[in-house]
């Protein structure tokens, strides 16, 4: 008889008890594999006083919630999480776990991951079954697409960014079975949270802007930069970053766009002096219009796009600026 | 003393690493004569140490797990002002994915001796994936702390930073030995001079393969890594691209209008 695979886990993750929208997506996605695999969707829920909550993680798909409710467990520390986890892990043998990108899931997951003696994922784009149902973890690399698995060993464990999957449809009348998880009192403490600092995002946030301005190396430097800056700023648009960009020092990491950094899914999507190279363009997902600003015309970026203009970027944005405005005004004045 | 080891990894120069290509017939990488350069981040894991040196009495090690040619690199660290360095360096280390890194990398610190504190990058730009510091710290049974972007207390047993997150930090107090990753704003890592370069000479690298490190060949590289690369694609999502042309002035109002078009300025 073929063995039962097991669950499909998702490690869910709450900032001042609020479950992130990244866990919610991944629940559906879970429950997608979960049915082809004939398994159940099972979400771990660490935090203090979280028993409301569990029913946003059933109504996205979850059929059981594992929830650790205890102050020790309000913020994320690392070796209580860890040890919970796997011990758990260890008991109910998950098929797959999923965790959030994020900085805690980024730090979280592999030491889980290391703790199981199993592989782990990274900025994955799409998560599917291969035809031996083993999870695919689909990663832009090299100009292609490559499909990384973990034959073997169990479970198989990868990180996923905000805005991969979509905001799944909420069934707020789905229920499930939560089971309470107790923290374990032998845990080492060689690591205390003393304070945990979060501060209004500046400017416009990825999430509700229809509009991504992206600028790149071809900025030049920070005088060029603040150019793209301006105009986003004058779109009312979100200002992201190709890596180079934050290399450089002219952008933020947390603006960076790609693989490895932010998945956005603007309406109209502007990319100013950056190549279009896979690991940057995947971070777009689903825009309706794409245009490119780039110096050289045979650009790969301009055969992703549907409108390019072909021109130096620093010369060219600031006559741009000044045509939005004045179309700006004539909208205000008639 | 305080005995700090930085990992530091040779990857492919960013700046040409989008020349390296897999050939979709073939499935082999193209242009894999690419420049090995330190990984940027893992200056500013050096540059730490070289600031904690400067402040207290300690005593720095590079190690290094690559092909020959990161050699290279272990010698910048050298010439910067690191005490020894190691590369650990063998085929059996070969295809490994960040899990067997970390162990190999564990296993070259527990044979490097006694130690205090561990630092990496956040990230290497060719795996990026974040995870060899804390899957390294697990291996070696002691506390991680990723994205350090201030050392805030430095003396003693514990030790206080602070730590990246969305938006934010958190601040965590640390019992040593730990490990920590370490991100572009910690600091600001400063140039080679040629001093250091001549004193570099001086200093020997050691490399260690397979058998001195004991590692068990099913620990190793592509056999103790969990994860393979199953298959490979080919995207073709491709726009057909209208190129907007005329005076500066004439394009950018074109533009103007076709982004007025959408409705969304
Ligand atoms: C594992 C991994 C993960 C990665 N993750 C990400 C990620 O999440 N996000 C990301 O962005 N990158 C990521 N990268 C890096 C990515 O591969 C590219 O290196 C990067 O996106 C290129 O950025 P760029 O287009 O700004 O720079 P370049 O490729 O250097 O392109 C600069 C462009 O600017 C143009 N230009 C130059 N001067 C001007 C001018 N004056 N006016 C107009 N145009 C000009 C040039 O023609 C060129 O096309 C990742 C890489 C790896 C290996
Ligand atoms: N092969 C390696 N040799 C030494 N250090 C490494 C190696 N791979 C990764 N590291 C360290 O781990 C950090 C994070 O790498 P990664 O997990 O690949 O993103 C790097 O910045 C290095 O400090």
């Amino acid at each position: 008889m073929k063995k039962q695979p097991g669950s499909v886990w998702v490690i869910a993750e709450q900032i001042d008890c609020r479950i992130l929208d990244v866990s919610l997506q991944l629940i559906a996605h879970a429950r997608k594999l979960a049915i082809e695999l004939e398994t159940s969707v099972e979400a771990v829920l660490l935090g203090d006083k979280m028993n409301e909550q569990t029913r946003q993680l059933f109504a996205a798909g979850a059929d059981r919630v594992y929830l650790g409710n205890a102050p020790d467990l309000a913020h994320y520390q690392p070796e209580i999480y860890t040890e919970i986890i796997v011990k758990l892990a260890k008991e109910r043998q998950p098929e797959i776990v999923l965790i959030g990108s994020t900085s805690m899931g980024r730090e979280l997951a592999p030491l889980v991951a290391a703790r199981l003696g199993t592989g782990l994922t990274a900025h994955c784009i799409d998560l599917v079954l291969d035809e031996n149902k083993i999870l695919e973890s689909i990663i832009p690399a090299y100009g292609g697409l490559l499909s990384i698995i973990c034959p073997e060993k169990r479970p198989q464990m990868a990180t996923i960014a905000a805005g991969v999957f979509p905001k799944p449809e909420m069934d707020e009348n789905r229920t499930g079975e939560i089971i309470a998880l107790e923290v374990p009192d032998d845990i080492p403490r060689r690591i205390q949270t003393l304070e945990i600092i979060r501060e209004k995002p500046q400017g416009v946030s990825f999430e509700s802007a229809p509009i991504v301005v992206a600028g790149g190396a071809g900025a030049g430097d920070l005088e060029g930069w603040r150019k793209i800056a301006d105009l986003a700023e004058t779109l009312n648009a979100a200002l992201g970053a190709t890596r180079p960009a934050v290399d450089e020092g002219w952008a933020e990491l947390e603006t960076m766009v790609g693989q490895s950094g932010k998945i956005v899914s603007p309406e109209l999507y502007i990319g100013v002096g950056l190549s279009g190279e896979l690991q940057h363009m995947v971070g777009i997902v689903g825009a309706k219009v794409m245009v490119a600003i780039n110096n050289d015309a045979k650009s790969p970026v301009f055969e992703q796009v549907d409108y390019g203009v072909v021109d130096d970027c620093r010369e060219f944005v600031p006559v741009l600026i000044n045509k939005i405005k004045e179309y700006q005004e004539k909208l205000v004045t008639c | 003393m305080l005995k700090i080891v930085v990992c530091v990894k040779a990857v492919p120069d960013p700046k040409e690493a989008h020349k390296i290509k897999i050939d979709p017939a073939t499935k082999i990488l193209t242009r894999s004569d690419v420049p090995f350069v330190l990984n940027l981040v893992d200056k500013n894991a050096m540059e730490a140490a070289l600031q904690l040196k400067e402040q207290l009495d300690a005593h720095i090690t590079i190690l290094s797990m690559g092909p020959p040619p990161a050699d290279n690199i272990v010698k910048e660290c050298l010439a910067l002002g690191a005490d020894q360095g190691f590369l650990l360096s063998d085929r059996a280390f070969g295809g490994a994915d960040a899990y067997a890194t970390a162990y190999t990398l564990a296993k070259g610190i527990e044979k490097i001796g006694p130690y205090d504190v561990v630092l990496c990058g956040m990230a290497s730009s060719d795996g990026s994936t974040e995870w060899v510091g804390p899957e390294m710290a697990t291996f070696l049974k002691i506390p991680v702390v990723t994205r350090v972007n201030e050392i805030v207390e430095y003396d003693g047993e514990w030790w206080k930073v602070k730590a990246g997150l969305e938006n934010g930090y958190r601040l965590v107090r640390v019992k040593l030995p730990a490990v920590f990753t370490v991100t572009r704003d910690l600091n600001t890592p400063r140039s080679l001079t040629f001093s250091g370069i001549i004193k570099a000479r001086k200093k020997e690298i050691t490399q260690w393969g397979i058998d001195e490190l004991a590692v068990p060949e099913e620990s190793a590289g592509q056999k103790g890594s969990p994860t393979i690369i199953s298959n490979l694609a080919t995207i073709d999502s491709k726009r057909t691209v209208e190129i907007i042309t005329g005076t500066r002035e004439e394009k950018a109002e074109q533009l103007v209008q076709k982004l007025a078009d959408t409705g969304l300025i």
